[in-house]
């Protein structure tokens, strides 16, 4: 039974559509939606899709789209900012936000014509939502299980330390640790921690290899250092820590349990926003994909009115609009334009492929569509997508260009553009552009001086010769400071290993 | 499973917390906003919000970033005409193309502005003033009566009839009558089965069985509810003092109060009028102005109309004595005045307006303000001033006050109202 037949038989010609729209009707979108999605195997949490007004969307800004949240006086401020631009005309609303939990939260505005609910439920609520669920990142960093309840737990924990030690105390603790919270995401999976039984299980494995590999041979080799004498010198920690928060949290000689928790709660908070972060081109493209192919499908299906579509074709269009660099309005690459670009000429590659796209993704061209795009989906982040999918036919449609900016020339200079030449490098320096190492400066945790001064010494590794910004480096280390008690210190080494620069907080 | 929800009529205001919590962060920022903006508005829009600059550098939140200098490469689209090696010169500001994605690093040099609701603007506004000396006597002459709970009795009216309580009432009364019947009951039944058994004689059964249907029918007799059940709720009258203020404002009209200094009146007039409205629901307004005769006006003639002549000052304070005899004894009353006038007053009038107050005023008036606004900026010399000034060293509940420029009058308004240290 396919599911085409299955619908037809419910209904005869094709769904209500016009300016309004009521819970009958979007109950009824959602189920031809929610069908279509079936058709091409989209897996997804279920689905909550909650209706709001603008004030409750301007709310839903403040929080950065979560629906409970600890309170704190920069969330203030961001919703004193988004409203004031809101209601002077500067910025519009979004059409919907929509939440990484199980089941997954699509939050659609109410001014919204039916046309518009069709679209987001289609965007939101099966491409954001299939995307969470089988994207890597997401997968390995965020619970869409627990994350409600998490947030639950904050606000209670953040309200009773507010109660027991007074609303300043808190808050001096919380600003530390905003300043520092892009730096308390794991980047990479810890392995967890063995438990007792683990441990013995490990060892007696270990002992059993050793006696059967036993060979009286091996004792005369000279001794090599062994691992726990480097521990034994005293260098702490013995490998460097990128997650500063995580290293304060556990290792702060002066906070307080309560504090500390309040440092994880700012730091799990900043790690479920990490994978965001870094899927944003892929994330916007794989639903703005979705949202097009599922829609253009129902027309197909005849379920919906050549005036939707043309509605709809005219929303599309909006939001996946380039401007060039030239031209008002430019703030860079549009993730849904480059995004949606993307995923659509997957496909394309797949379906028609040209001998171009023959040479240049021998492995894609012909194979099924369906398939390499979900596994383009699950596997890579942004910064990999680009670089492994970017095809010469996107860089020639964009006409995109790198243009160098070298400290020690007068002038910049243009290092590539749209040619033979040049596709490798585009498609090079535009994946560099999502790395982290280009949006935040690497600084890692490399000696705590915990016989001596306790100072704790952090690292910034110098990314082709970029300095630090001044001030606000001066300031966040007063914050840090602010969680360590003790001096801390910041040098800077450039890539020869030579400290270039160093500066310190004293309490 | 999906669920479709409608949460428009949930609460809208979730931000509001977070909201207040920043205001209280930057408040000396708003404080000096707001303390700007009274001295530049007109009247009639004195109680309206307003907007607050806060510069963005206050209320920035830090976080390690790149600063100008290095290698960048930026990736744009759109290209038209360049080719490899083409030069660009730099543009203006250091950094050049700095990462397309970043959005530009010049937007958040701008002040942070906001607007204030008018109830925030008036919360600040008037922040830590209070009507000085209220309630000091008031307690005394308590007058007023309020009704509340003092426990149950049996007898009461249908309207104070407790539900609950009469229930529970109920329930003690069953099973206390009802208990050793009931045990009764069970052993006879016992009794019965037992004899049942042993196949004892009929009439012995016969008895058995009459002792039960004894038993069970006064059981059932046993009523679910009773009259004395019944419980109602009772409640006393307690006393209660009586806060009951009444403000007068006096307004000096006259030829010589030209429009500058009337406005000054005024405004104070405002900031008072918004103060008590705001912070008293029972107090009362009285508003008078005068030139050589003293009228009683309602709040928009006070403010708004325009009228000038001479000026007697004496005639206003005989009028708020009068008004005070005839609608506000002092028993009842805490009575407030706050005067203001340039000071030009002729003949006799200062000096018999000045023993008026000492003698009939004063003695009834919890407070009495009185605001001066001179011609010019040189120290005091009218003569109504010189006769008031002998008053202020008397009597605490005097005070008065010069002002000349519309920025004083808000830190001469705080200074005459403001909280009383001591009863904090």
């Amino acid at each position: 039974m396919s599911p085409l037949s299955a619908y037809s038989d419910r209904t005869n010609g094709p769904l209500p559509h016009g300016p309004e729209w009521d819970f009958e009707l979007l109950e009824r979108y959602d189920r031809v939606i929610a069908e279509t999605a079936a058709e091409y195997q989209l897996d997804t949490y279920p689905n909550q899709i909650e209706i709001i007004n603008s004030e409750q969307m301007l709310d839903a800004y403040a929080s950065s789209g979560l629906p409970i949240g600890y309170p704190h006086w920069s969330y203030g401020k961001a919703f004193i900012r988004h409203e004031q631009s809101y209601r002077k005309g500067y910025q519009g609303l979004a059409y919907e936000i929509v939440i990484n939990s199980n089941p997954c939260i699509a939050y659609l505005m109410e001014e919204n014509s039916l046309m518009m609910q069709a679209l987001v439920i289609a965007h939101a609520s099966y491409g954001h939502n299939s995307f969470f669920k089988g994207n890597y990142l997401f997968r390995q960093f965020t619970q869409a299980d627990a994350i409600l309840d998490y947030l639950v737990f904050a606000r209670r924990y953040v309200m009773e330390c507010e109660q027991r030690y007074g609303m300043a105390e808190v808050e001096e603790v919380l600003d530390s640790c905003h300043a520092l919270s892009e730096y308390g995401v794991e980047r990479y999976r810890r392995p967890q921690p063995q438990s007792a039984r683990e441990r013995e299980a490990r060892k007696s494995e270990l002992e059993e290899h050793q006696r059967k590999q036993f060979d009286d041979i091996w004792r005369t080799l000279p001794p090599s250092a062994p691992a726990s004498q480097i521990a034994a010198s005293g260098q702490f920690p013995t490998e460097p820590e990128e997650n500063i928060l995580y290293f304060v949290e556990k290792h702060s000689p002066r906070l307080a349990p309560w504090q500390r928790e309040l440092v994880r709660i700012v730091r799990k908070t900043a790690q479920y926003f990490y994978p965001q972060t870094q899927t944003k081109v892929m994330n916007e493209g794989w639903a703005t994909f979705w949202h097009y192919t599922l829609l253009n499908r129902l027309y197909e299906k005849r379920l919906v009115n050549d005036a939707f579509m043309i509605e709809f074709l005219h929303s599309h269009t909006n939001v996946i609009a380039q401007r060039g660099f030239d031209q008002e309005g430019y703030r860079g690459m549009n993730p849904y334009a480059l995004g949606f670009a993307m995923m659509s000429d997957i496909r394309r590659i797949c379906e028609h492929p040209t001998d171009e796209d023959r040479y240049w993704f021998p492995e894609l061209a012909g194979s099924d569509w369906g398939t390499s795009l979900d596994f383009a989906m699950r596997n890579f982040k942004d910064e990999s997508f680009i670089g492994q999918y970017l095809s010469p036919r996107l860089i020639r449609d964009f006409r995109l260009f790198v243009v160098a900016d070298h400290v020690g020339k007068a002038e910049l200079e243009v290092d590539s553009i749209h040619d033979e030449h040049g596709y490798k490098r585009v498609r090079r320096m535009l994946a560099d552009l999502y790395k982290r190492e280009n949006q935040l400066p690497e600084i890692q945790v490399t000696r705590y001086e915990r016989d001596g001064d306790r100072s704790l010494l952090l690292r910034n590794q110098i990314y082709r010769g970029r300095p630090l910004a001044e001030d606000e480096a001066n300031e966040v280390l007063r914050h840090l400071g602010r969680l360590w008690g003790f001096p801390v210190r910041l040098e800077a080494v450039d890539a020869e290993g030579r400290v270039d620069g160093y500066r310190e907080w004293r309490p | 499973m999906n669920y479709l929800i409608d949460r428009r009529l949930n609460g809208r205001n979730k931000s509001a917390v977070n909201r207040e919590r920043f205001i209280r962060r930057y408040k000396e920022h708003i404080r000096r906003a707001v303390k700007g903006m009274v001295a530049e508005r007109s009247i009639t829009d004195m109680a309206k919000g307003g907007d607050v600059k806060v510069p963005a550098k206050d209320i920035s939140e830090p976080g390690f970033g790149y600063g100008d200098g290095g290698d960048w490469e930026t990736v744009h689209p759109g290209n038209k005409e360049f080719v490899r090696g083409d030069k660009i010169p730099r543009p203006e500001r250091g950094g050049g193309g700095k990462g397309g994605s970043q959005s530009g690093s010049g937007e958040a040099v701008d002040d942070f502005v906001f607007s204030l609701s008018r109830d925030e603007f008036l919360s600040i506004f008037f922040e830590d003033l209070e009507l000085p000396n209220l309630m000091r006597t008031a307690v005394a002459e308590a007058q007023d009566k309020k009704f509340v709970r003092a426990g149950y009795v049996k007898e009461g009216t249908p309207c104070n009839l407790s539900v609950p309580k009469t229930m529970k009432t109920a329930l003690a009364r069953r099973i206390a009558l009802g208990g050793p019947v009931k045990e009764e009951i069970e052993s006879v039944r016992e009794e019965l089965e037992a004899a049942l058994l042993e196949g004892k004689p009929q009439f012995f059964i016969e008895a058995l069985r009459e002792r039960l249907d004894v038993l069970e029918r006064r059981l059932q007799r046993l009523p679910f509810l009773d009259e004395v059940d019944l419980r109602y709720r009772y409640r006393v009258a307690v006393p209660r003092p009586s806060a009951r203020a009444v403000m007068f404002c006096l307004m000096d009209v006259s030829a010589s109060m030209d429009e500058r200094k009337k406005d000054l009146a005024k405004r104070f007039y405002t900031l008072l009028y918004l103060f008590l409205t705001r912070k008293y629901e029972r107090v009362e307004l009285v508003f008078i102005r005068h030139t050589d005769e003293a009228q009683e006006v309602d709040e928009d003639t006070f403010f708004y109309d325009t009228q000038s002549g001479g000026t007697v000052v004496y005639s206003a304070l005989e009028l708020m004595h009068q008004i005070c005899a005839a609608r506000y004894p002092k028993s009842e009353w805490n009575i407030y005045a706050a005067q203001a006038s340039d000071g030009d007053a002729f003949g006799a009038d200062p000096a018999k307006s000045a023993r008026f107050l000492r003698e009939y005023l004063l003695p009834i008036s919890r407070y009495f303000a009185y605001i001066e606004v001179p011609d010019d900026n040189s120290p005091g010399t009218s003569s109504l001033w010189v006769e008031y000034d002998q008053l202020r060293s008397a009597d605490l509940n005097f005070a008065m006050k010069r002002v000349f420029q519309p920025q004083e009058i808000y830190p001469v308004f705080r200074d005459l109202f403001r909280k009383e240290r001591a009863h904090a």
